[in-house]
């Protein structure tokens, strides 16, 4: 099923990938490259543009495009590892919890519930206090507060395939819980589940800037979208390209994943698909 | 022989969706006045979109592509929507398939029977409460109160297809447009609605348009009969003539496919490949004939 | 009795907690090799429970099922398997007894790869084609999905699941409920061929007593979690012993006109509903 949003969100999001392994070569400054002769210059095609800086300086003279193409290391790899470690987790957890019921169930929604009545945004700070500012704790962040997300939607999704008859019928044939688990029921509930991953990378993506923005995330001198977005907030009147740019990138990125997961959950869901 | 109180001419529709599939074929069917007029045949043969397109409720994906459907007269399918409004719960009423979807899960019973009560007859909020108990009566629901005050959930799937039927003939209708009325319910459930139709039915003089897969039912409640299938009328007539002589050979087929409980060895002969191969040519060559007639 | 293959006794079943209301009350059954039983009730009957619980799909709180001279009423899920092979059902809903992200060809071949029925894939789908072609349907069907066939073609790969494996005995749960009658018919002429052909003992649960009457030599008639009568087809036909069986025979419209039908039998059931 070519449908064309999928398509079209599913290149860009291939370009992306595309600009953060190749960076290096493709971006045409070096991001971190201090220039102050050339501080605040506006993109080419505006009065007083610097060639070669396509999308104009910031308040430090570095090239904003460069910057804005090394972005997408940080941001992609956070959507890629955060989404997927939560994914992981969270759908392992709500299939056990939807298939075996009883105390298992029972235990595991106890654990969702308590889990989900944390401040997420408290968690995340007290992460990074513990773990220290970095990516890593950025990921720790995010996939200790989505996975149940996760959980809650696959664990429903679950129980639903549970109660019909084609499971009854595994049953009957005599094929092993797992097996029933895994080769009957998980490839109805993958469609749900790639709706939810790619939103989640949104979501992942724009977390990751928020803690950037407050200087929670990397180092100040890898360039992150979040990070920009926080410069850029200061010097708007003098240059709204160092603000515009990387919150163009942030808004395509997830509108990108979003049309991503919906045309994926479209396309993979036979009874939709008719 | 009075004018009927419905009559169908020609009706034609088809399916966009489906290449401009026809679903029905220039239909035509009469109901008299007091008269109980069946339509059946199989699913997809066309009977619910009869019923819809009386209703003014046909899907968006269906289109009307010819044909009248008189109304003491008028033409339901020249109305305006305001004027098709007014006829339809006063002088057309619906009995639904399905009593679990067709009331409303979060309003007693109560409220739902008197809002056509209030709407249509102008009554006010006591007489309508009083005419609903009476209905209930009529329907012989033997705790009106009780039921009157129920959440449609609380209450078996015939007493809310009797709710229903209250609902229908409450408002003295001059034709009802029953859809697969018993479908849904137990077969012991399913004589005491089909006695309690007949029996309102007659009490009030009421024209009856039964639309139903189930040849038995037919049987005993429908005066006529039109055979429907593949949106094509294939017999009609009085429901005696066309069940104990049957013409057409889909009559033949249906009625040889039916497991009959007193005749031990019907139910297992599907009908022969040669009857659908005629069957099948018979509509195409309808088909052919209809498409000269438009383009030629 | 030497020719028993299922036997139940005093059935009681209850679903939810302790303490609530039972659904099957007392209930014997028994079904002999290659016979063909039919289970009749309206809803509420507990006809698809009793069904359930003589496949061990449902555990009873009390009474016994014996199967082949041995009780397996307490088996657990291991010692039950290689009985699987030989006890199959036939579901209602052809749409969701067949998995929809599962080709036909892969529903009927890992039964037979289960019990070791063929030795490769490609034996096993030698005897799927073989199977296919007894039930009418094509080889080609091996590709399909669920979603682009017919009802009556699913009923069918349903049937051809069922006695894949060979079994003795085979359970039908209301399976030609949503049919067209002239699909009804091609169906019921199918079970009654095969379970001669096969010598397969078979349970027919219906709510159409006409049906029953056409393929099966018994019919235990149920009402409420109890059996109300049990005896030959023919003999509960002409002459029902319980009011509620001659309720329930008379209530069938047969197609043809009979102007006392309706009015006929209205004290009867008034004072049997009560």
């Amino acid at each position: 099923m070519r449908d064309p949003k999928v398509v079209c969100a599913g290149g860009f999001i291939l370009f992306l990938i595309v600009l953060a392994l190749g960076a290096p070569l493709i971006a045409p400054k070096d991001p971190l490259a201090q220039n102050l002769l050339i501080a605040t210059v506006p993109p080419v095609g505006f009065a007083d543009a610097e060639p070669g800086y396509l999308l104009g300086t910031d308040g430090l003279g570095r090239d904003v495009l460069s910057r804005v193409i090394f972005g997408t290391q940080v941001s992609l790899t956070v959507a890629f590892v955060a989404a997927g470690l939560s994914c992981l987790i969270g759908s392992l957890l709500g299939l056990l919890a939807g298939f075996l019921g009883g105390f298992v169930e029972a235990l595991i929604s106890r654990l969702v519930d308590v889990w989900m009545a944390f401040p997420p945004v408290l968690l995340s700070i007290l992460l990074v206090a513990v773990l220290g500012t970095g990516l890593h704790s950025v990921i720790a962040a995010i996939v200790v507060i989505d996975w149940t997300r996760f959980c809650r939607v696959v664990r429903t999704e679950t129980m639903g395939q549970a109660q019909m008859d084609y499971v009854t019928a595994a049953r009957t044939i005599g094929f092993s819980q797992p097996t029933i688990l895994f080769r009957e029921i998980l490839p109805n509930v993958v469609p749900v589940l790639i709706a939810l991953l790619t939103l989640e990378m949104g979501i992942a993506v724009v977390v990751e800037a928020i803690l950037s923005f407050v200087g929670l995330s990397v180092s100040s001198d890898t360039p992150t979208w979040g990070g920009m977005i926080a410069e850029g907030r200061q010097i708007v009147h003098e240059g709204w390209w160092v603000l515009a740019a990387p919150l163009a990138a942030l808004f395509a990125t997830v509108v990108a994943f979003n049309q991503l997961g919906d045309g994926l959950a479209r396309s993979l869901d036979p009874v939709l698909r008719r | 022989m009075s004018a009927p109180r419905l009559s169908i001419e020609a009706l034609s529709a088809i399916s966009l969706r489906d290449s401009n599939r026809p679903i029905l074929r220039r239909v035509s069917l009469a109901v008299g006045v007091g008269e109980v007029h069946g339509i059946v045949g199989e699913s997809g043969a066309g009977k619910s979109t009869i019923a819809k397109a009386i209703l003014g409720i046909i899907p968006s994906q269906v289109r009307l592509t010819g044909g009248r459907i008189a109304f003491e007269g008028r033409d339901l399918l020249s109305l305006s929507r305001n004027e098709l409004r007014a006829l339809l719960g006063r002088d057309i009423a619906l009995v639904p398939q399905d009593p679990s979807t067709a009331l409303n899960p979060s309003r007693r019973i109560d409220a739902q029977l008197t809002d056509g009560l209030r709407l249509k007859r102008g009554l006010s909020a006591k007489d309508a409460r009083l005419r609903a108990r009476a209905l209930l009566d009529e329907v012989q629901i033997r705790d009106p109160e009780r039921v009157l005050m129920s959440y449609p959930h609380q209450l078996s799937g015939g007493m809310r297809q009797r709710v229903l039927i209250a609902a229908a003939f409450g408002l003295e209708p001059k034709l009802v447009i029953a859809d697969e009325p018993t479908t849904a319910l137990d077969v012991t459930v399913q004589k005491q609605i089909l006695r309690l139709i007949r029996a309102l039915q007659e009490r009030h003089g009421t024209s009856v348009l039964f639309v139903s897969h189930d040849l038995g039912v037919v049987a005993k409640i429908c005066d006529r009969l039109s055979v429907l299938y593949m949106g094509r009328v294939m017999e009609q007539g009085a429901t005696a003539d066309v069940l104990s002589t049957p013409r057409h050979a889909y009559t033949k087929a249906l009625l040889a496919a039916n497991p009959r409980y007193d005749r031990p060895d019907t139910g297992l002969e599907p009908t022969p490949p040669e009857v659908i191969a005629a069957l099948r040519a018979e509509i195409a060559a309808f088909d052919a004939g209809a498409r000269e007639a438009r383009d030629g | 009795m030497a020719d028993e293959l299922l036997a139940a006794r005093g059935l009681v079943v209850a679903y939810g907690r302790a303490g609530s209301p039972a659904v099957l009350h007392d209930v014997d059954i028994s079904v002999g090799k290659g016979e063909t039983v039919g289970i009749v009730g309206e809803s509420g009957s507990g006809k698809t429970t009793l069904g359930r619980t003589l496949l061990g799909l449902v555990r009873p709180l009390a009474g016994s099922v014996a199967f082949d001279g041995s009780d397996i009423t307490a088996l657990d899920e291991k010692a039950r398997r290689p009985l699987r092979r030989r006890m199959q059902m036939i579901f209602q809903d052809p749409m969701s007894s067949l998995n929809p992200r599962h080709t036909i060809g892969r529903i009927l071949v890992e039964p037979v790869l289960l019990h070791g029925l063929a030795r490769s894939r490609d034996a096993a789908l030698g005897l799927v084609h073989g199977v296919l072609d007894r039930v009418g349907l094509s080889r080609g069907t091996v590709e399909r999905y669920s979603y682009e066939l017919s009802g009556g073609q699913r009923q069918r790969v349903g049937i051809a699941r069922a006695v894949v494996l060979r079994p003795d005995f085979v359970l039908a749960d209301e399976i030609v409920s949503g049919l067209d009658v002239s699909t009804q018919a091609q169906v019921l002429r199918l079970l009654k061929e095969l379970t001669g052909e096969m010598h397969l003992a078979l349970a027919f649960i219906s709510h159409d007593l006409s049906v029953i009457r056409s393929i099966c030599q018994r019919v235990v008639v149920m009402r409420e979690g109890r059996v109300v009568e049990e005896g030959p087809c023919e003999r509960v036909f002409a002459a029902p012993a319980a009011a509620y069986t001659r309720m329930l025979i008379d209530a069938i419209p047969l197609p043809a006109v009979d102007p006392g039908w309706l009015t006929r039998g209205a004290a009867v059931e008034a004072a049997a509903t009560g």
